[in-house]
């Protein structure tokens, strides 16, 4: 199931502007890898570049080798559709499809990948909503709307919706930014458990959460506005936080930054 | 110091009065400003000191009088209007020698007054029909392409023309759609009539060209500005973050659009289309010119003739005597008994899944 993901220099514009600046690192399967940092330092670009969200934006390019399990996703002729299949994204604000029930969203990625018969979407609903922590508090109205769940179980939901179509890897940008410390705590919770069959990496702006959650951890920073982000440590999330190697990452993490 | 005290006092306070605005609107926890200090003599703004008395007249009530008013006219303009109708068409209804819902002529000047509404009803409805089902895909599909894959340069200045359409007035789209646009048409039904002649639709021994066809084609022209734009409006107004998640799942574009713009305009679009067809049912001129004027009730839609209800009361309004002008105005009462009826049909339609759109952020 889980893949390992290899960025080498990967380098990503908008327009004329460059985001991030030749970024190396690699994703080990089955870990939980946090990237943190200032914001506008280009953790979230990172993130989108891995499974090719970024090329949303009109004018979006990149450069260098990003790579699943050997496999280069920018080569030309890979299926982008496919990548975001095996790459699945959770955003920052919960996005539950408003005109959809419950039910819709936890399997409107499977039927968009053509899956039809009732009782497999049945089946899958249930096991993803479960595997999401969420199949408790919604089995009784899965006709209702989804938007109408609050604000953490729509975040489950959007987990849910993810991992229904059995991809390799879960991104995860500022997944809990939106949500109060106990909806926080359920997703970490959450993510402790997919670890088990996922490749995870979180984009995050709580350092604790990076603590808590993560294996390994990249500290992401930039010199000044208008200049790129860059890759300043990766290591395993205990180095970073105990010993860290360089003295900017020390000074954000003891909030001595800026 | 004395009567101007200087900057720097101040702003190393902190505490105590940064302006003598604040320090005179806050509580009992600030410290009292010295009397020298003029400003501080002001009446307070928020608290301290008497209550002011309430206005007796008010811009507040003045402005809530004013639009309760406006509100309440619009109930006796159209009370007013709707008194006007029946009290015209029930003379005129009851001097009627035959059944008015299911008679299809219309002799209203005659001693005997003899009219019916059915075959102009029915006419109404089909061109209305004909026109949506050839308007609507296209004005669907323009609007995705405006509002998703035109790029912005194309988008624009399209939109501009596609809105300059709706300026033209209905009166030239009539001349339009009777002098060149027949031709064409006329030549197309000989050929639908030859080959598809076998279709009930398209059957018939012609004469061909100023049918039903043809008013329809010119309607559709006609609405396709307005559902078109409107549409183009909501399908823009779909949140990002739900394309991107549709996205994000592996959609292709028109997967995406299907997943997450399409549902969430769905109710917008269905205002269009209803507007679209209020204007199709009350359009008067451009199918007084183009329509043959018989009064048969037939699916064929090739075949001359052909009228509406309010294309025949353009046409026969002129040479109208008082029953006439009666059995004119009881048949535009029926028009609007039908918009009235589309238009609720179509409210029933928008709010059966309101929960899932008022819960959406």
């Amino acid at each position: 199931m889980a893949k390992r993901i290899e960025a080498s220099n990967v380098s990503s514009y908008y327009g004329s502007f460059k985001a991030i600046d030749n970024i190396s690192m690699t994703v080990e399967p089955k870990t939980i890898t946090a990237l943190i940092g200032p914001s506008g330092c280009g953790k979230s670009t990172f993130l989108r570049s891995v499974n090719r969200m970024h090329e949303v934006l009109p004018g979006a390019r990149i450069e260098g080798r990003l790579t699943i399990d050997d496999q280069n996703i920018y080569d030309s002729d890979v299926d982008v559709t496919a990548v975001r299949r095996m790459i699945g994204m959770v955003f920052q604000r919960p996005n539950p499809f408003p005109t959809m029930s419950i039910y819709e969203n936890a399997v409107a990625g499977l039927k968009l990948n053509g899956v039809r018969k009732k009782s497999l979407l049945d089946d899958a609903a249930e096991k993803s909503l479960r595997s999401a922590n969420l199949w408790d508090e919604v089995k009784d109205r899965l006709n209702r709307p989804g938007a109408g769940l609050s604000g953490g179980q729509q975040q489950r939901l959007c987990i849910a919706r993810t991992i229904a179509v059995e991809p390799q890897v879960v991104l995860m940008d500022e997944p809990c930014s939106a949500l109060d410390p106990i909806s926080t705590l359920a997703i970490e919770d959450l993510m402790f458990k997919l670890k088990d069959r996922f490749t995870i990496i979180i984009v995050t702006h709580n350092m604790q959460q990076a603590a808590r959650v993560s294996d390994k951890t990249g500290f992401f920073s930039i010199d000044k506005t208008g200049e790129p982000g860059r890759l300043i440590e990766y290591d395993d999330t205990q180095k970073i936080f105990s010993n860290p190697a360089q003295k900017k990452t020390e000074d954000y993490i003891t909030g001595r930054f800026g | 110091m004395g009567d101007f005290p200087s900057r720097s006092a101040n702003a190393n306070a902190g505490g105590p009065g940064v302006t003598s605005r604040h320090a005179g609107s806050a509580g009992p926890g600030v410290p009292p400003i010295p009397p020298d200090d003029r400003l501080g003599n002001r009446p307070p703004l928020g608290g301290g000191g008497a209550l002011p008395t309430k206005a007796r007249f008010s811009m507040e009530s003045g402005f809530r009088g004013l639009s309760t008013a406006a509100g309440a006219m619009v109930l006796v303009i159209i009370v007013a209007i709707a008194i006007f109708l029946v009290s015209k068409a029930v003379p005129a209804l009851s001097a009627n020698t035959e059944n008015f819902l299911t008679y299809k002529a219309w002799f209203p000047n005659e001693a005997e007054p003899r009219f019916g509404i059915a075959a102009l009803a029915f006419g109404t409805l089909l061109s209305s029909v004909i026109a949506l089902l050839v308007a609507v895909p296209i004005a669907l599909a323009i609007a995705l392409f405006l509002s998703h894959y035109a790029p912005k340069r194309l988008a624009t200045p399209l939109g501009f023309v596609i809105d300059l359409l709706a300026a033209v007035p209905s009166v030239v789209f009539g001349l339009w759609g009777r002098d060149v646009f027949s031709q064409p048409v006329q030549d197309f039904s000989v050929w639908l009539n030859k080959y598809f002649g076998w279709l009930p639709v398209f059957g018939g021994d012609g004469p061909f060209g100023r049918s039903i066809l043809l008013g329809s084609l010119v309607l559709a022209i006609m609405v396709l500005p307005i559902v078109t734009s409107l549409s183009r409006e909501v399908f823009q107004q779909t949140p990002g973050m739900n394309e991107e998640a549709a996205l994000a799942l592996g959609a292709t574009k028109w997967e995406m659009i299907r997943t997450a713009v399409l549902p969430y305009g769905k109710p917008g679009v269905i205002a269009a289309v209803m507007l679209g067809l209020g204007r199709a049912l009350g359009e008067t001129i451009a199918l007084a010119l183009t329509l043959g004027t018989t009064f048969t009730i037939s699916f064929n839609i090739i075949q001359s003739g052909g009228n509406s209800i309010a294309a025949n009361i353009a046409n026969t309004f002129g040479e109208a005597n008082a029953t006439g002008r009666g059995a004119l105005i009881a048949s535009g009462l029926v028009l609007f008994a039908i918009t009235l009826v589309v238009n609720m049909a179509a409210r029933a339609i928008i709010y059966r899944r309101r929960e899932f759109r008022d819960s959406a952020a």
